[in-house]
């Protein structure tokens, strides 16, 4: 519907809506997080859950003991590459549409403890990440800009057409393989067709 | 055949269910249809949005099982085992003790309360109720099980 026409009939009290709006409001307004941290930034995310930041104000704030409930998972904190496979795991049995907040620089990169043998360097190697949140650890405010960046994506997903979500696509994956234990790293390293490593082009 | 009600036996009237049994038959078989027409509502309100649920995958949101997204839920870990195995049947004594107690108390701490009051033959029936939960008690005494071997 024209944009122009719409402003003009809410100004008379009347509002339009579809239904692709109506389920992405509803499913923006009422992202419920696994209750789930990892390392230090779950602090920073029990902290934005609690009065003083208050997700609850984004209806966020039903943080989840099971995955079945769940439609957020906000990875926070170090993933060693013990933990790694849990993580994937748990991911994989969360309900769709899912999405992943990677919370602070472990769960980017592996943050201050990239050189370590065993942590991850970024759970983006292994499940699709929506929003990533830079950070040592980040603010409750990052983690509330993240949540909201995140409901301004889901709002402007549509239902149908070439351009639909993961989740509303037959054809693609629910599931991301869970990596094993292997004797020096997991196996495999990464899943290479949601992560590549970034290729370096020399200029000049 | 609404406006026959007088006003304030239609404000009394709070669903329609109970409304459209005064337009229905008249006599004794009214209530029933009453009953009816709540428990097909009651049906419909709790089938609804399954069945909108499904609609709403076939025609947007493909559903997709698999192995690990419909394996049991052990906080991220791959479960041991199967979750059906039988518990030790010694518990279901400790249940049944239990029961003893929290029957008892119940009826126990009003009858206290109003003790006081009571007649004679109130009395008699609370303790002739109390003696049959103690008789469960020395049961369970009896076959041993207050003693945890
Ligand atoms: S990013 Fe910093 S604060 Fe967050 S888990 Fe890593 S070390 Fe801790």
């Amino acid at each position: 519907m024209d944009v122009g026409l719409r402003s003009e009939l809410q100004r008379h009290g009347i509002f339009v809506t579809t239904l692709e709006e109506l389920y992405n409001w509803g499913r923006s307004n009422s992202l419920w997080p696994l209750g789930f941290g990892l390392a230090c930034c779950a602090i920073e995310m029990i902290a934005a859950s609690m009065a003083r930041y208050d997700l609850a104000r984004f209806g966020a704030e039903v943080f989840r003991p099971s995955p079945r409930q769940a439609d957020l998972m906000i990875v926070a904190g170090t993933v060693t590459k013990k933990m790694a496979p849990q993580v994937v795991r748990l991911y994989n049995q969360m309900a769709e549409p899912k999405y992943v907040i990677a919370m602070g620089a472990c769960a980017i990169s592996g943050g201050p403890f990239k050189q370590g043998y065993n942590v991850l360097k970024g759970i983006d190697r292994y499940i699709p990440v929506d929003v990533h949140i830079p950070g040592c650890p980040p603010r409750p405010e990052a983690l509330i800009h993240a949540l909201m960046t995140l409901q301004q994506r889901i709002a402007a997903e549509s239902l149908v057409g070439p351009n639909r979500p993961r989740h509303l696509r037959r054809d693609q994956p629910g599931e991301f393989p869970v990596p094993e234990y292997g004797s020096h790293d997991l196996i495999p390293p990464k899943n290479e067709s949601i992560w590549r490593p970034p290729v370096i082009v020399r200029s000049g | 055949m609404l406006c026959l009600l007088d006003s304030d036996e239609v404000a009394r009237l709070a669903s329609v269910g109970l409304v459209l049994s005064h337009i229905g038959m008249d006599g004794g078989s009214t209530e029933y249809l009453t009953l009816g027409i709540f428990l097909v509502a009651a049906c419909l309100f709790a089938l609804m949005p399954l069945g909108l649920a499904r609609l709403w995958a076939w025609r947007f949101a493909p559903t997709k099982p698999g192995p690990v997204k419909n394996s049991i839920y052990e906080c991220g870990l791959e479960s041991q085992g199967d979750a059906w195995r039988p518990f030790k049947s010694a518990y279901y004594l400790y249940a049944i003790v239990f029961l003893v107690f929290d029957v008892e108390i119940v009826f126990l701490l009003p009858f206290a309360v109003a003790f006081g009051g009571l007649p004679l033959g109130a009395v008699l029936a609370m303790m002739l109720f109390v003696l049959l939960v103690v008789e469960g008690l020395l049961w369970a005494w009896a076959k041993g099980v207050l003693r945890w071997s």
